[in-house]
């Protein structure tokens, strides 16, 4: 996908790339008290992510971020089942939640809840599954 | 009695094997053991002190069906013809059929049929009977269409089988109906409650379709037409089949009913209106055959006209003579198909123009079709046991029963009339039979085969059924009080005594059996002067042309009609269904004055609001009348912009932000998927089909606002909303109550939609990269 010498484009990927990840990071964190969640913030990673193919081309960031999205909506999508089936072992009905505060050295007082869990399924599937789509998509050659 | 019915179909399993097994005998000499075995079982229940015998077995007690068998004096009668005649047929079989022809399945459904025709006049139970009645058809479509290769038995086959479902079909809604207004599925049952269906409201309907079942199998008129086509069959089985069984069966539902229906007037009418008409109708048709099975056939229906005209009549000496027609039909009708298929077997020959002379040749079949004949005629000889019945047939029109319905009073007048004709009728084609095939000019050149007396084997079974006729002629009482008596008290309800005599002195009966003899004489001798007539009545006019023109209409009004609406075009399809939408949404809302406007529950509308929805309208009404589709998607775009900034505006932060990437991503596709289109051919449409789009589309929005506003201003329950509020942090441990909802409350739908992209993009990944070679090199 790269052409001329689009420099100004790429020294800002770089940048801007940064800045989305850590937007999106935020945002899928966030998602429990603030606006977010991890379906926004699947959807900003991938976001990034399109950001850098744009800027540096196919192979180039095949070799930086070297995961088929295929698998990971498939990593995705085992961890949300597996939070659901989780609930079983406590001897609670499927997708059960349940959340707790705990002391942590650095942070302080945090809370914790099993919902980020799943959260990271539903994060993770998108990401896969928009990549997924979008590169296959610019990938065909015919 | 169970062992009995199955007996055959049980045997049917081990055809296959027994006919590879030994391989130099025939297999019809296995088959032949199960017919005579059930024969001389049935043989020794007949007698002086006959008592019904009920068996049950159960098959689905819990809707109250059964294997219930029930053996009383008509079901003997026909369980002995059919076991009787069965193994007749089969030994005949032996020697017709050649052993390169497929003889194991020849005999599987050949016995099949005959469990099935044990069923069906042996069962109690009305679904049983219906079942077997079904497994008869079957059958018997499997026997005519046994020479499949011929595109003539493959017709034949496929007419009877339509006509008898669908008598077939309408019976069984008449059996529900039965079951519906009696409560029990027991025919005996049914019987001692004649009265309750006799006054109940379905009883038209009841009446109608159970005769409609009896009148196609029995090939009453107008349904006889598949009784000629079916005789595409081996002789065999149209000995067995088409004479003296499975067209019998009408014949046995009928008397079955009899005790209930009789007790109508209008059976009278119909019964034996339809019965006549058949006989003079066939009897008719009959003399302008050609082929002598075509003859055979038209005299099985015009016989089976004149059973059923008597059933109809009810009157104690009708019934007797139709009991005892039944078994004399059985006798002479089966002789005289297995002597025509002698004929065609050693002729070659079928065609009555081409066969002549024949009594010098084959004198042991002449002989032989001589008896069968002349008894079907009822020709007044002692020792032919179908003049009895037919003298019973003429002592019985002329002793109708009193009727208060007019056109019963007419028919009564009109039926010993017609009585007379058809049977001078069936005394020519009779004698047409005969006299055509075995005397006159031998035509040898015309044959195929040069003809010769046939083997002994074969002409074993019309031998023993021509003994029957001479026996049953010479000694008529022998079969009366032992065993025809029984079968008609089954029917009339009482006991019937009747002498049976040759001689009754110069009475009516008599008179007009010598009118049919001299009429009929006379008729036969000037045949060829006479035959004219035919081209006048029926001339073109025929039942197997409607038959065909209703068929061949079916066939292309459907797909006329299919063609019409399934035509291909997706633009067609979404008018239909959006109109159907729009038709019983429309009509449930006027049904039920759904409508509803309450406006106390509205809030105010701000600037920011009235701003955005503006800009939306705009922009989607812009999207219709651009002609650039580019344009198109970006005016889109701006819709779906619009849309998140509303979220923003009523505090949806969460949507806003999600249909924000969305909207991007969609635009984003959309461009590539036009980009990579090719240049498309502009689709013009006509003014009426604009005129149905825009009439369509407002139509539709008009729907889904008053429907929205309907929904708004009727709240039959508070929200839920406040539990999630007031619930989101205490159980979910979140403030974000959208995000609590998705992935605690309601987890579920989040887990299935996260599978649902997932199979997405599998589907998209599986489409571009697995997509067929040959079509991407286009």
């Amino acid at each position: 996908m790269t052409r001329s010498n689009d420099l100004i484009l790429r020294t800002m990927t770089v940048l801007i790339a940064f800045i989305l990840f850590g937007f999106s990071i935020y945002l899928f964190f966030a998602g429990h008290n603030k606006p977010g969640g991890g379906f926004i913030g699947g959807l900003m990673t991938s976001a990034a992510i399109v950001l850098m193919y744009m800027a540096y081309g196919m192979e180039a960031i095949n070799k930086v971020i070297p995961i088929n999205y295929r698998v990971l909506t498939a990593i995705g999508l085992t961890i949300a089942v597996a939070t659901g089936i989780g609930s079983f072992i406590f001897g609670e009905p499927f997708l059960s939640q349940t959340f707790d505060y705990f002391h942590f050295p650095i942070f302080g007082e945090l809370e914790l809840a099993t919902a980020l869990l799943f959260d990271l399924g539903v994060y993770l599937t998108v990401i896969g599954v928009t990549l997924t789509i979008i590169l296959t998509i610019s990938n065909d050659r015919s | 009695m169970l062992f009995a019915v199955f007996l055959p179909v049980l045997l049917a399993i081990f055809i296959p094997y027994l006919s590879k097994w030994k391989e130099n005998i025939h297999t019809g000499f296995f088959v032949l053991l199960a017919p005579l075995a059930i024969f001389i079982y049935f043989i020794f229940s007949i007698g002086n002190g006959f008592d019904p015998v009920w068996q049950k077995y159960q098959w689905i007690p819990s809707l109250n069906i059964g294997f219930d068998f029930y053996l009383d004096g008509l079901s003997l009668l026909f369980v002995l013809l059919i076991s009787g005649i069965g193994t007749l047929v089969t030994l005949y079989s032996i020697y017709y059929l050649d052993k390169s022809e497929r003889l194991d399945q020849f005999y599987v459904y050949l016995l099949l049929f005959m469990t099935a025709m044990f069923g069906v006049v042996l069962s109690d139970n009305v679904y049983v009977l219906y079942t077997f009645w079904e497994l008869t058809s079957i059958s018997s479509f499997l026997l005519i269409g046994y020479w499949n290769h011929r595109e003539g038995s493959r017709y034949g086959a496929m007419k009877s089988m339509l006509i008898t479902v669908f008598g077939g079909l309408s019976m069984l809604g008449g059996f529900i109906l039965l079951h519906l207004v009696t409560g029990t599925t027991s025919i005996q049952e049914m019987i001692a409650q004649a009265d309750v269906i006799l006054q109940s409201d379905y009883f038209a309907a009841i009446f109608a379709f159970v005769l409609l079942g009896a009148f196609t199998k029995s090939a009453q008129f107008p349904f006889h037409i598949w009784l000629p086509d079916a005789m595409e069959a081996p002789t065999p089985v149209s000995a067995y089949l088409h004479s003296a069984t499975m067209v019998k069966a009408g014949i046995f539902l009928v008397a079955r009913f009899t005790p209930i229906f009789s007790g109508d007037e209008w059976f009278f009418v119909i019964v034996s209106g339809v019965g006549i008409l058949t006989l003079c109708w066939a009897s008719y048709m009959a003399v302008r055959q050609t082929d002598l099975k075509g003859i055979l056939a038209f005299s099985t229906v015009s016989q089976l006209g004149m059973i059923m005209a008597m059933l109809g009549f009810g009157t104690k000496t009708a019934i007797y003579a139709a009991v005892f027609h039944i078994l004399n039909h059985a006798t002479f009708k089966g002789s005289l198909f297995m002597v025509a298929g002698i004929v065609d077997h050693e002729s070659g020959t079928r065609d009555i123009r081409k066969l002549g002379g024949l009594a010098t040749l084959m004198p042991i079949s002449a002989t032989l079709a001589f008896f069968g004949t002349f008894s079907m005629a009822g020709v007044p000889l002692p020792f032919l046991n179908g003049f009895y019945s037919k003298e019973k047939f003429f002592t019985a029109a002329t002793e109708l029963p009193e009727t208060s319905i007019w056109l019963a009073e007419l028919l009564q007048q009109a039926i010993p009339y017609l009585a007379v004709f058809g049977s001078i009728f069936t005394f020519v084609y009779s004698m047409y039979f005969v006299f055509g095939t075995f005397t006159g000019h031998k035509q040898l050149e015309k044959l195929p085969a040069k003809p010769h007396e046939a083997p002994i084997g074969m002409l074993l079974s019309p031998m023993i059924l021509v003994l029957g006729v001479v026996v049953i002629g010479l000694f008529p009482n022998m079969v009366n009080s032992t065993f025809l008596a029984h079968t008609a008290e089954a029917i009339y309800g009482k006991p019937v005594e009747t002498h049976i005599k040759f001689w009754h002195g110069w009475i009516t009966p008599l008179f007009m059996s010598i009118a049919v003899v001299v009429f009929g004489a006379i008729l036969a001798y000037t045949r060829k002067g006479w035959q004219g007539i035919y081209t006048f009545l029926p001339g073109k006019l025929s039942f197997n042309k409607a038959y065909d023109f209703i068929v061949d209409q079916l066939e292309k009004s459907s797909a006329r009609i299919t063609n019409r609406y399934m035509n291909g075009s997706l633009r067609r399809y979404m008018v239909l269904i959006l109109t159907a939408i729009l038709i019983g949404a429309f009509s449930t809302l006027w049904i039920t004055d759904g409508f509803a406007l309450d406006t106390s529950d509205i809030a105010s509308v701000t600037i920011h609001e009235v701003v955005v929805a503006v800009a939306m309208a705009i922009a989607a009404i812009s999207t219709i009348f651009t002609r650039n589709k580019i344009a198109a998607i970006l005016i889109l775009g701006v819709v779906g912009y619009g849309l998140s900034l509303l979220f923003v505006l009523y505090r949806a932060p969460d949507l806003a932000l999600t249909q924000l990437v969305v909207e991007t991503i969609t635009v984003a596709l959309f461009l590539l998927c036009f980009y990579h289109l090719p240049n498309l051919r502009e689709q013009t449409e006509l003014a009426s089909q604009k005129f149905t789009n825009v009439a369509i589309s407002v139509g539709f929005g008009v729907l889904m606002t008053t429907v929205a506003i309907s929904a708004h201003s009727t709240k039959g329950f508070e929200t839920i909303s406040d539990y999630f509020l007031e619930k989101s942090y205490k159980l979910g441990g979140g403030d974000n109550v959208v995000n609590v909802i998705l992935v605690d409350m309601r987890g579920l739908d989040t887990l299935f939609e996260i599978v649902v992209l997932g199979i997405a993009a599998l589907g998209i990944y599986a489409l571009i990269k697995l997509r067929n070679k040959k079509g991407a090199e286009k």
